[in-house]
């Protein structure tokens, strides 16, 4: 099916090192750790089985790609890990209940603990997986994909649990019901299951998938360890990497944090010192960072990456793990033309996160190539 | 009646006598290759300077870096089976998968996965396979196996499948010693089991050592009980250690802040302890030091042993102060470390120190003042100035908040300290140089709760918080703690994402005085 075997990227121990410091970043802090999943993908590879990366643009137009990723609470997979076959029964249930054969998988989300799922199901599979995602980043829904928005119809979906439970969603009447349903439904599996949606075409995931997400998450974790081995800022390698900046630094002085429906919502106030001595800034947090305020004053809005990292060692801070004294970089990210169009504003825009008050704004100085049309 | 405080550290092995919230006398010894030796010889000359009849000696508090030691040299080792309950779940990762090589070698390499293991909402995962432990303990008798840790998924929210499994185990090994998991670690199964695994592969060491110290004592002929300080400040008794020695691994620098927060009578600050070669930073709350909330790495393998967030930095008594090629002065990283009794200018030696720029300036009259004379007074007060922004930056690092907060300067290199830092104010308590030891001598009794609570049903954060407390109360006090000193230090409750009925993860700690031991709290 594939016509370029030979363009496919074999990775190794140590790309599975740099994308778990990577996808941790471009969890915007949330996601959850992708430790775990870089151990499985480790034992992957140690067994013989082979993780491999396909260009987006050698997926032919007419491939059956499925993605995948984890579904639940990030911390229960820290404690009940998973049985480590779930996306593999669940690639094979979707194939079975719609009678295809897949050629690819996708990356639901970069961003933290699902990085690393669709690598471990497809050496499994013994499929590649394509360099690309559907959040470029981390979100809290699977409503909130590139592919959701850009009208793909999720279900049939198949979700796994480790007790071999297989449940197929066969049909949702919107992409919203698909999502609450399927929560509902990883709460009785224990709280971390494993969904793979019905199949995109090559021609669609080629248009709609935010591109090179592996080949730029593994670089970024490559500058940042190369960074801190020469004893350079790995924030500044970030940035680099990124197209960021740095928006502010300082320490955290105040820390809200509370449940609202099953997700964490807060803020974090942050008292500048050096170049924003004398400013204070404040970050918004549902699960993920969403808006970041200066002085009270909106500077940088969901979709862009809002990314809180320890300011002496560059480590990505999850939401959960911010702490009163913690001294911070905070860095903005543009993210791609692809969510900061109209449609993809609407779900992914702070409207999306009930901020009904605020009005996205492209971050100053980004250079936004022309989004495509849908 | 008085107490005994030892730390056996990896060079010093100090030892205090106190009597109430006095420190009578305090000694340093070198830290010998059998403790024995080392502890004895600091007993003898703690008790000889305090003067003090050994009958009225009524408790020892013994701190020790021992077992960290162990585990960081690979040596002392035996050998674990590893016993996990969670299958069909966690099957992908098999136990110490993420050990390095050599670590898992010298423990044994030995692992079992059994059906087993509970949801997070307290289901069973799959009933305990109570036929397969039973070809375990067949597989560990003919291997000759002499000590298990078992280990089941969600076992911080319930015991009960691990205790099974051990009660199982033993009824064909009656004289296997089994570590439970929830007995020693929180929620995060790989570090919780790796923790429960070392902990296993240190009990032989761990009885020598504690019989070691026993030893030590009658010999010197006290005839008191004695305790073990552990990660965080407070008491174990000998058999909890025998049973327990992972939970002293950060014992070191928690009883160094402990110590110097008693010395002060100051519960929330930053300690500041300089050494010869090395600054650690850390702080206190209420009168503890803060734990670090990220994964803590002991010999290469992640663990969640709750320990003291401390930031160290290479500055200390030793630090060699030069003059870049910019013309800057720097001060550190490099050390003439424990050479500096015949290294430093003041002591007659070639180089120059940290040490040496405090005396020629007059914060201190070690050594010969007359041999650092000839340093230049503008190189003098650059260095100067180099220290005290190194020692800035890391306390600003280490405040908690924005009140301003004393600074405690403990150790032997706290010469180096002035006496304001910015805006905060600069404390030298005396005892200075021997606080780890004092730390040790004054430790608390605790007990502690960490689970996940469902807040519905009437549930309120409130009550399951009121809930946890009193069972750490209890637990206290059936540790020996007196009721009537007891406090919470740490009461949090973290809400978790993506699970519904509002589950909260709550933790609280409370410690109390030992019961029978004069009261040393301000």
């Amino acid at each position: 099916m594939l016509t370029r075997p030979d363009r496919l990227w074999t990775l190794g121990e140590e790309d599975i090192e740099a994308l778990e410091i990577g996808a941790a970043i471009l969890g915007t802090g949330g996601g959850g750790s992708p430790y775990i999943g870089k151990l499985r993908a480790r034992q992957a590879l140690r067994e013989g089985n082979k993780l491999r990366i396909l260009p987006l643009e050698d997926l032919p137009d007419d491939a059956k790609v499925v993605a995948l990723g984890g579904i639940g609470a990030p911390l229960i997979s820290h404690e009940r890990i998973k049985e480590g076959r779930e996306g593999l029964r669940c690639v094979r249930a979707l194939e079975e209940r719609l009678g295809f054969k897949a050629d690819a998988i996708a990356c639901e989300e970069i961003g933290g603990q699902n990085a690393m799922e669709p690598l471990i199901t497809a050496s499994l599979a013994g499929l590649p997986v394509v360099d690309g995602d559907g959040m470029g980043r981390a979100f809290p829904e699977m409503q909130m994909t590139t592919y959701s928005i850009y009208g793909h119809r999720s279900t049939p979906s198949v979700m796994c649990d480790p007790h071999g439970n297989v449940v197929i969603f066969d049909h949702a009447i919107s992409e919203t019901w698909h999502e609450r349903m399927a929560r509902a439904c990883v709460v009785a599996q224990g709280g971390a299951s494993t969904l793979a949606s019905a199949p995109m075409s090559g021609a669609f995931v080629r248009r709609f998938s935010i591109p090179n997400s592996y080949t730029k998450a593994i670089a970024l974790g490559r500058a940042v360890r190369e960074a801190r081995r020469r004893h350079e800022d790995p924030i500044a390698a970030v940035c680099e990497k990124e197209n960021g900046r740095v928006v502010h630094t300082g320490k955290i002085v105040d820390l809200k944090r509370h449940l609202r429906g099953g997700f964490v919502t807060g803020e974090a106030l942050i008292e500048g010192f050096d170049a924003h001595q004398g400013s204070r800034g404040s970050v918004l947090i549902q699960n993920e960072n969403l808006v970041f305020k200066r002085d009270g004053t909106v500077e940088v809005v969901v979709p862009d990456l809002i990314i809180i990292l320890d300011i002496d060692s560059g480590n990505a801070i999850t939401t959960e793990m911010l702490r009163y004294g913690q001294r911070v970089a905070v860095l903005a990210v543009p993210c791609h033309p692809l969510l900061a169009t109209p449609e993809a504003l609407e779900v992914v825009g702070p409207k999306g996160f009930g901020f009904h008050d605020i009005v996205y704004r492209p971050m100053a100085g980004a250079q936004h190539e022309e989004a495509p049309v849908s | 009646m008085y107490r005994l405080g030892v730390d056996v550290g990896g060079t010093n092995t100090d030892a205090v006598v106190m009597h109430g919230r006095q420190v009578l006398a305090g000694v340093k010894a070198a830290t010998t290759e059998d403790v024995t030796s080392g502890v004895l010889e600091a007993l003898e000359q703690v008790l000889a300077k305090a003067g003090v009849e050994r009958g009225r000696i009524a408790n020892v508090m013994i701190g020790t870096t021992h077992f960290t030691n162990a585990v960081i040299e690979r040596k002392h080792i035996s050998q674990v089976a590893a016993i996990r309950l969670g299958l069909p779940a966690t099957a992908c990762l098999p136990p110490m998968v993420d050990w390095p090589d050599a670590l898992r070698q010298a423990t044994g390499d030995l692992a079992y996965l059994v059906r087993g293991g509970y949801e997070f909402d307290g289901r069973p995962i799959a009933p305990l396979d109570e036929a397969e432990i039973d070809r375990i303990a067949d597989d560990l008798a003919a291997k000759k196996v002499k000590a298990a840790a078992i280990s089941s998924v969600f076992s911080p929210i319930n015991q009960e499948m691990e205790q099974t499994a051990r009660a199982r185990l033993q009824r064909k090994l009656p004289d296997l010693p089994v570590v439970l998991s929830s007995d020693i670690g929180r929620i995060g199964l790989l570090e919780r089991e790796s923790a429960a695994i070392m902990n296993a592969s240190l009990l032989a060491l761990s009885a020598r050592t504690v019989d070691a110290f026993a030893k030590a004592l009658r010999t010197t002929g006290l005839d008191c009980p004695f305790y073990i300080t552990q990660n965080d400040g407070t008491l174990m008794d000998a058999e909890m250690v025998k049973r327990f020695p992972v939970l002293t691994f950060a014992s070191g620098p928690t009883n160094s802040m402990r110590g110097a927060a008693f010395l002060t009578g100051i519960r929330n600050g930053i300690v500041v302890d300089i050494g010869g070669t090395t600054t650690d930073v850390g702080a206190l709350q209420h009168g503890f030091p803060r734990q670090a909330a990220t994964v803590v790495d002991i010999g290469g393998v992640r663990t969640n042993f709750r320990m003291p967030d401390v930031f160290s930095i290479g500055l200390g008594g030793g630090s060699l102060v030069r003059r870049d090629r910019d013309g800057a002065v720097t001060v550190g990283p490099q050390s003439v470390g424990y050479r500096i009794a015949s290294e430093a200018l003041v002591f007659g030696g070639e180089t120059l120190t940290a040490t040496d720029v405090a005396v020629r300036l007059g914060q201190a009259g070690i050594g010969e003042p007359a041999r650092v004379a000839g340093i230049e007074d503008g190189l003098a007060r650059e260095a100067r100035a180099t220290i005290t922004r190194m020692l800035e930056t890391a306390v600003e690092r280490s405040r908690i908040s924005p009140e301003p907060v004393p600074v405690i300067a403990v150790g032997g290199g706290s010469i180096l300290m002035p006496d304001r830092l910015g805006t905060l104010e600069v404390l030298r308590p005396d005892h200075f140089a021997v606080a780890n030891a004092v730390g040790a001598a004054i430790a608390q009794i605790s007990g502690e709760v960490d689970r996940i609570y469902s807040l519905e049903n009437g549930l309120t954060r409130e009550s399951c918080l009121k809930e946890a407390e009193t069972e750490a109360t209890e637990r206290a006090i059936g540790a020996g703690a007196d009721a009537a000193t007891i406090e919470v230090i740490e009461r949090e409750d973290v809400p978790l994402a993506y699970l519904p009925g509002n589950a909260t993860r709550i933790h609280v700690k409370v410690v109390g005085d030992m019961g029978g031991v004069d009261a040393h709290q301000a």
